[in-house]
């Protein structure tokens, strides 16, 4: 009885936090992306070509107001998965479920329901600011007034507002992703997906649109995004996978993942070309640091006392043009995970 | 959910999939980006057709006169439903060709609108729609002028205009389906090497089919230009007959069925590929 009751007025609790939202089981609340097996097999272009596995059976568990992070390499399946979560590209093979529904049979449903911001924005440079958001509202069925009210408020959280009437044409890149963002908010969707939303912004756009995105969340929003910057996974996302060759290879926190695969610290240091692996060899030797990476010119030592590392190397003849002692970042993660650095 | 998201007193319409025809979202799209564009395009749609109209009407269509070939009309008679024909030829693969190819392509449109409720067909119904609206706008345009011009000589002739509307889907919907599998919207020009010129050239929009060798008549005859041109002109000319009519009709309108076929097709390929 004692039980009914609480669950009784858990429900109550439910409801009167999200008077919007129709009564959902207690299950469905929560997980609103659940992927077993998921794949994706590309069929040959030609004769001559063969087929190619993109995404290659991950398991994935997304709840409700997280921020979700897909982190790897270009080709390395982001997009793919991304798109099959988006429900505009089929599953190959495993199940999938976005909002508890199978985007196979309830594609349409779904997808009002979610928010997509693409990697290219695809907005239509034609029309102006606000044509965009009208003309994207009137795809999900909504009203001329539910537009005008909802853009108004968009464009604000876009900082916009004062380029409303102007063609898309005239904006900087950053505004045009902010705009691409806002158009896909245009729905109030419960899900929203970003295909490498900071690609090719410069530093000060980036990070007024990470300010945007973690506010979106802090309001309840659910994002997933992918990414092949590591500071903006670490910055970002509660939680990550690492995705490599269509395969998850690690999955966490950026804490978690930055304590199990590697040290605190990474001193790094830079050579005369040619001398690296000599060096290498002797450090590695010697036991400096937990794990010795060599990159191009580059020595990579994780150890958890850089300093005390890098005392060790001085005293054992070794001079590098260049030594710096940092903080382990999920560049390193993905380097220990792989053996190669994210962005070539 | 909160403030920027839930959207206070907004409500999405509970199963679009229930509402019928969502592609007219797709239209409504079209309409819009018209009302910035029109300018542009009523050049190539209208004021080209109509140069050559004029340049008939006044100039070589007084050199040209041939009565047994063409049954006694004035060549402007002849020629202007032919001329409409042909341009409504021109339209439908303009309005079809270069839109649908950047539509699909990355960064196009329709790119956007599927990850919406619309779904590819949805899409391209939407979009044919549209088409369709500017095909007969400019045949509207077009027999306005011919009647002007004293070259309509029957009332069968507004009938002229739905006649060059069928004329454009038919080059429209199979134009529509090859856009969405080239690579580059580039591939589209090739279409008025190899197909537009032809067919105008060889259609009967300049001269009557049966000047040309028997070989070349028999090509001409399986082209939808030349049946729109033949239901175009026997309309205008108040030569029309049931038979024929019917014959024409229903040649242009499996070439426009075959070519949804066959772009619902290649819309779903390539989009959710």
């Amino acid at each position: 009885m004692i039980l009914q009751g609480l669950l009784i007025k858990f429900h109550d609790l439910h409801n009167c936090l999200r008077p919007d939202s129709k009564p959902l089981t207690l299950l469905a609340v929560d997980v609103l992306v659940e992927a077993v097996g998921l794949t994706k097999r590309y069929p040959p272009r030609d004769k001559h070509s063969e087929g190619f596995v993109a995404v290659d059976g991950i398991d994935l568990t997304l709840h409700r107001g997280e921020l979700f992070g897909f982190l790897g390499p270009n080709g390395a399946g982001k997009s793919s998965t991304m798109r099959m979560l988006a429900c505009v590209s089929p599953v190959t093979a495993g199940t999938l479920r976005v909002l508890g529904m199978d985007p196979a049979v309830d594609g349409r449903k779904v997808r009002s329901r979610l928010g997509v911001v693409p990697q290219d924005d695809a907005l239509d440079s034609e029309l102006s600011v606000a044509e965009n958001l009208r003309i994207y509202g009137r795809y999900f069925g909504l009203s001329k007034s539910a537009i005008a009210q909802r853009s108004a408020q968009l464009l604000e959280f876009a900082e916009l507002t004062d380029r409303a009437t102007e063609r898309v044409d005239a904006l900087s890149g950053g505004m045009r992703r902010r705009l691409t963002i806002a158009r896909a908010l245009i729905n109030s969707p419960e899900l929203l997906l970003l295909d490498e939303p900071t690609t090719g912004l410069d530093p000060q756009a980036r990070h007024l649109l990470w300010d945007r995105l973690f506010q979106l969340k802090q309001e309840g929003v659910t994002l997933i995004l992918t990414t092949h910057y590591m500071d903006e996974a670490e910055q970002l996302c509660d939680r990550i996978v690492v995705i490599d060759r269509g395969v998850i290879v690690a999955h966490g926190s950026p804490r978690e993942l930055i304590a199990r695969y590697t040290s605190r610290e990474v001193l790094e240091l830079r050579f005369d070309a040619g001398t690296e692996l000599a060096s290498a060899e002797k450090i590695r030797v010697a036991g400096i640091g937990d794990r010795t990476e060599v990159l191009a010119a580059r020595l990579l030592c994780s150890t958890d006392d850089g300093e005390a590392a890098l005392g060790a190397v001085h005293r054992l003849g070794i001079s590098p043009i260049h030594a710096v002692v940092r903080r382990s970042t999920l560049e390193d993660v993905f380097l220990s995970l792989t053996g190669r650095t994210l962005v070539d | 959910m909160a403030a920027t998201t839930s959207a206070a007193g907004l409500s999405i319409e509970p199963d679009p999939s229930s509402r019928p025809f969502l592609g007219r979202h797709e239209f409504a799209y079209r309409l819009q980006r018209y009302r910035r564009t029109w300018r542009g395009t009523v050049v190539i749609s209208l004021v080209n057709p109509l140069l050559f109209l004029i340049a008939v009407g006044l100039g070589l269509g007084h050199v040209v006169s041939h009565p047994a070939a063409l049954h006694g009309v004035s060549y402007l008679a002849f020629f202007a439903p032919g001329m409409l024909a042909a341009s409504a030829m021109q339209n439908g693969i303009v309005e079809s060709g270069w839109p649908v190819s950047r539509g699909v392509s990355k960064g196009g449109s329709y790119r956007v609108a599927i990850t919406t409720p619309l779904e590819s067909t949805d899409i391209m119904f939407g979009h044919l729609l549209f088409m369709a609206m500017q095909i007969a706008l400019s045949a509207i345009a077009f027999v306005a002028v011919m009647a002007a011009f004293g070259a309509a000589k029957s009332w069968l002739a507004l009938l002229a205009v739905p006649a060059a509307t069928l004329t454009g889907l038919a080059f429209a919907t199979p134009t529509a389906a090859f856009a969405a599998t080239v690579s580059s919207p580039k591939v589209v020009g090739n279409l008025f090497k190899w197909v537009v010129m032809p067919l105008y050239l060889f259609s009967g929009t300049f001269f009557p089919v049966t000047q040309l060798p028997l070989a070349l008549r028999a090509l001409a005859y399986a082209t939808p230009l030349w049946h729109g041109v033949d239901l175009c002109r026997t309309l205008s000319l108040g030569t029309a007959t049931w038979g024929r009519c019917a014959m024409d009709v229903g040649f242009l309108s499996a070439v426009t069925v075959l070519g949804i076929v066959v772009a619902r097709h290649t819309y779903r390929r390539r989009l959710y590929g």
